[in-house]
């Protein structure tokens, strides 16, 4: 027969209950996992072969005996369960290769030849008669505790972790002493940590008393939302009383679950103040191209929106070329667009304010119309290049993902580089205006563009870039903007008013009151929301400054002047 | 007969070109009501209602332009919010034809359709008076003049003015939009009210009706335009004038600004919600959509487009825009951002007194391109 070298090991693990063997084990698996390989290698190639041999009708090998398969066959999807489990708790040799077969159906039963593991890769046709074994979402989760239990025993630090993860979520007591015979032998943290959730988990399912209040005092340091529903059932009611009976283990439910809520607050609370200046950082980069144009030289942009629009589709432009022509660099694209998102943006402002704006200056009210025509033409072209849909910007693997501080409660790895990319701008900016000469000329221009020109000054280019780097600075939000949400034509139109009341709130020409005002506005929305929700948090907001701005009609910090139409 | 009507006209002080508007306006709506009315449907010369419903709209957004003009044009204030006006005066009006449907909406109920969809059992407070007609019709300049009065009180005693003021107009009508697209506004959510089937008793899609719709908005348009005009000829109008070009000289002058800003802003505003509350039973829907900044944004447009400062020419800017993007949206779609857009560029750069400067042939109403500033 083909599989004439199929193995029947019995015991060749003695599982975890038999501490002599344990000196050896890592030899007696290397022995198995040799003479396995060896098999599957002899197996193919006799299948290979040998086709056409009489009685061979796949390359496959049979399985005789020492597994527990029988209730594989039947009907009953709990039976099926169970005989995975016993499996795995078998310790036999093969136990991993047959539940990874089950779950690819390459385990089949022929009726006159028993069980069959067919090799693997799909290259093996099933005989004529073959069953597999019923895999339903059940059977499928059992498999997968199943192989995660077998992978406690891998040397490889990494899959031990992710398998006692996984492990955590178990609920078939069967396991219970095996896994606490892992917990005892492992020596990684992490892993134990799991591990000790996952063997008190299946305490809590003991009939003794004592052993479930070990360990509810164990979950007690999980900081899972699993874990606490779990607990929390424990308190509540059923048919004949207290699902839990004991009340010593019910206090030390009330004890833990007190615990965890305080140390989840604390984490909520950090979260919460995280998504505020998250929040904030996202309207102070929308707003700070326009703290520039409108607020330093009063242009009314009402195209702004726009330019962050144009700053994402840069974007989404250089991740097409990066997946084109430097795919393995394709996680740095994101650092490439910073640069040409501001150019692109940049440049397009001169040519508006050289064609358009120039025209208009002293006549704000008509500014703001024009820019509005820009805006329109610049949504319909944008509509007509790429497609009234939204494009897809990926996060690069670096930006994707989130830090969990504890439980449920995550910080995506995005909005923290947000943030962080929001200050560096806002430092860039301050610094351009402040320390360079090229700052001086636009505050001089700003401050009084007369005298400005009479000290020599070309307060005509001074305008035209000033005008040039605040489009780029909206084109730098536009590649942020591009990394949190949708990028379609629209995005400019849902950032415009925003935009407008950041730097009304602000003080108009304060750029420090720009970056406190777009803080201050994302972290109220924030705290506004669980009561509110997040439109009428909005609206309050708005509704908010336009009060304000009655009050303070100069902003939060008012330049000191003695203009009468300031 | 227009000769003689232009001599009578200018007697009465009205320009040629405000006659030939009145007169051709006077003469479509006749036309169209025989036409739709008299005339059987297989007529060929049989005006449909998709016809005498374009008509009404743009008579609506005539009187929108015309109530921009007024604030914009004379005063120089630039709302950015006129659409929250015209919407408040639909959505009181559309109040009162919800509660005409009565038990013959989809669920058979005594209450809209949408607030059987939300379970509601009764109706909210705030719908108390809108069954009686003229309780609706006492609301729908109340409580938009009474939002107007409020806000424009604040800001023009606060000094807020210019691109300012404009800034928070668009605020407050983006702000209104965002809590009217929720459901427990009590408002009909984003699908706000429609479905409407009688108005006084009569059914709201009758010729008929329609007829007596759009003649009762030709004559609220003629109205508007008689009432601003009165305003601006009067000495509180020059007193607007002086606002526009000089508001700070006015203040040391010893005119309290303030009074002439909130009369010219109120006015505004009522006419407005006037041509909000005409609109939705013609159009026979009222959604927060027109409360969005851009709704209103493009009113400004259309009297740019018609000529500031003019009072006839805002109601020429709104027939032709509107004209040009209800044919360009059928047969261009692509194309009607693009015209819009690049209207609103060409008139603020070439055109600063519109069509109405063009009919007049006024010498200052082109700029020959790129007049330094």
């Amino acid at each position: 027969m083909p599989g004439a070298s199929a193995q029947i090991l019995r015991n060749a693990w003695a599982g975890p209950g038999a501490p002599t063997v344990d000196r050896f084990r890592p030899l007696l698996i290397a022995a198995v996992l040799a003479l396995a390989a060896a098999s599957l290698f002899f197996g193919a190639r006799s299948a290979a072969a040998g086709t056409g041999a009489p009685g061979s009708t796949a390359a496959g090998f049979a399985i005789e005996e020492g597994l527990p398969l029988s209730g594989l066959r039947s009907d009953d999807p709990d039976e099926r369960i169970e005989a995975v489990e016993s499996i795995a708790l078998s310790g036999h040799a093969l136990a991993g290769r047959v539940l990874r077969a089950i779950e690819d159906e390459r385990l089949v039963w022929l009726e006159e030849r028993g069980w069959m593991l067919l090799a693997e890769g799909g290259a093996a046709v099933p005989p004529p008669g073959a069953q597999t074994v019923g895999v339903n979402n059940r059977v499928r989760a059992a498999l997968e505790n199943a192989q995660a239990f077998l992978a406690l025993g891998d040397s490889d630090v990494q899959r031990r972790r992710e398998a006692a993860s996984t492990l955590e979520g178990i609920e078939a007591v069967r396991y219970l002493e095996a896994l606490t015979a892992a917990w005892q032998r492992e020596s990684d943290s992490v892993v134990r940590q799991a591990l000790l959730l996952a063997v008190a988990k299946l305490r809590l399912q003991s009939p003794e008393a004592s052993l479930r209040l070990e360990a509810v005092r164990a979950l007690a340091l999980a900081e899972s939302s699993a874990v606490r529903r779990q607990l929390q059932d424990l308190l509540g009611l059923d048919s004949t009383g207290f699902r839990e009976p004991d009340p010593q283990v019910r206090e030390a439910a009330r004890v833990a679950l007190a615990a965890m809520d305080a140390r989840l607050r604390k984490f909520e609370w950090i979260a919460a103040a995280f998504s505020g200046l998250s929040l904030g950082s996202v309207l102070l980069l929308a707003a700070l191209g326009l703290a520039i144009t409108y607020g330093l030289m009063g242009v009314i942009n009402m195209a702004h929106g726009e330019f962050l629009m144009i700053g994402a589709y840069s974007t989404y432009l250089v991740q097409q070329l990066f997946r084109r022509f430097a795919g393995d660099w394709i996680d740095w694209y994101v650092l490439a667009a910073v640069p040409l998102a501001f150019l692109a943006s940049a440049l397009l402002g001169i040519v508006l304010e050289r064609t358009v704006l120039r025209w208009l200056y002293g006549r704000p009210l008509e500014t703001l119309l024009s820019t509005w025509g820009v805006s329109l033409l610049l949504i319909q072209s944008c509509r007509l290049l790429f497609g009234a849909q939204n494009v897809e910007v990926e996060n690069p693997s670096w930006l994707s993902g989130s830090m969990a501080l504890a439980g449920d409660i995550v910080i995506p790895y995005n909005r923290m580089a947000i943030l962080a990319f929001a200050l560096v701008v806002l430092l860039g900016v301050y610094t351009v205006l402040q320390q360079t000469r090229a700052g001086l000329f636009v505050r001089a221009v700003t401050q009084n563009r007369a005298m400005a020109s009479c000290t020599g000054i070309p307060t005509d280019r001074v305008d035209t870039l000033t005008f040039g780097f605040g489009c780029g600075i909206a084109g730098l939000g536009g590649v942020a903007l591009s990394q949190l949400g949708n990028v379609g034509p629209d995005l400019g139109q849902q950032y415009i008013v925003d935009s407008f009341m950041v730097v009304v709130l602000g003080g108009v020409g304060q750029l420090a009151g720009t970056a406190i005002a777009a803080l201050g506005l994302g972290s109220v929305s924030k705290i506004l929301e669980p009561f509110t929700g997040a439109v009428l948090a909005k609206i309050m907001v708005l509704l908010f400054i336009i009060a304000f701005i009655q009050r303070r009609p100069q902003g939060l910090f008012a330049l000191k002047g003695r203009s009468a139409d300031a | 007969m227009p000769e003689h009507a232009i001599v009578v006209g200018s007697r009465l002080g009205a320009s040629p070109i405000a006659v030939g508007v009145g007169l051709l306006l006077s003469a479509l709506i006749l036309w169209m009501v025989v036409a739709h009315t008299v005339l059987p449907a297989d007529h060929p010369l049989h005006v449909s209602a998709f016809w005498i419903t374009l008509l009404g709209k743009f008579l609506c957004y005539a009187m929108l332009a015309v109530a921009m003009d007024l604030i914009w044009g004379y005063a120089g204030i630039l709302s950015l919010g006129q659409g929250l006006f015209f919407a408040l005066g639909g959505y009181v009006f559309g109040m009162y034809l919800m509660r005409q449907i009565g038990r013959d909406g989809v669920y058979q109920s005594d209450l809209p359709d949408f607030m059987v969809f939300l379970d509601w059992k009764a109706y909210p407070w705030y719908w108390a008076l809108s069954d009686s007609f003229g309780w609706t019709l006492v609301l729908v300049v109340l409580v938009p003049g009474l939002v107007a009065l409020v806000f424009g009180f604040l800001a023009f005693r606060s000094r807020i003015r210019g691109v300012y003021f404009s800034i928070m107009t668009q605020a407050l009508t983006y702000a209104a939009m965002l809590a009217f697209f929720r459901n427990d506004m009590g408002f009909g959510g984003n699908n706000g009210f429609t479905d409407f089937k009688r108005i006084v008793g009569f059914p709201i899609a009758e010729p008929l009706t329609r007829s007596v719709l759009l003649a009762l908005s030709g004559l609220a348009l003629l109205a508007s335009y008689m009432i601003c005009r009165a305003v601006v000829r009067s000495r509180a109008g020059q007193v607007l004038i002086a606002i526009r070009e000089a508001e700070p000289r006015l203040l040391f002058l010893g005119y309290q600004s303030l009074h002439f800003k909130l009369f010219a802003w109120v006015v505004a505003a009522l006419i407005s919600a006037v041509a909000g509350a005409l609109y939705v039973p013609q159009v026979g829907i009222i959604n927060p959509g027109e409360m969005s900044p851009a709704q209103s944004i493009e009113v400004a447009i259309w009297t740019a487009v018609g000529g500031r400062g003019s009072l006839i020419g805002p109601i020429l800017g709104a027939f032709a825009v509107n004209g040009a993007k209800s044919w360009f949206t059928v047969a261009f779609p692509q194309l009607w951002l693009f015209v819009l857009g690049f209207l609103f560029v060409a008139v603020t750069l070439f055109l600063p007194k519109g069509l109405h400067g063009v009919l007049r042939r006024d010498p200052g109403s082109i700029l020959v391109p790129w007049r330094r500033p």
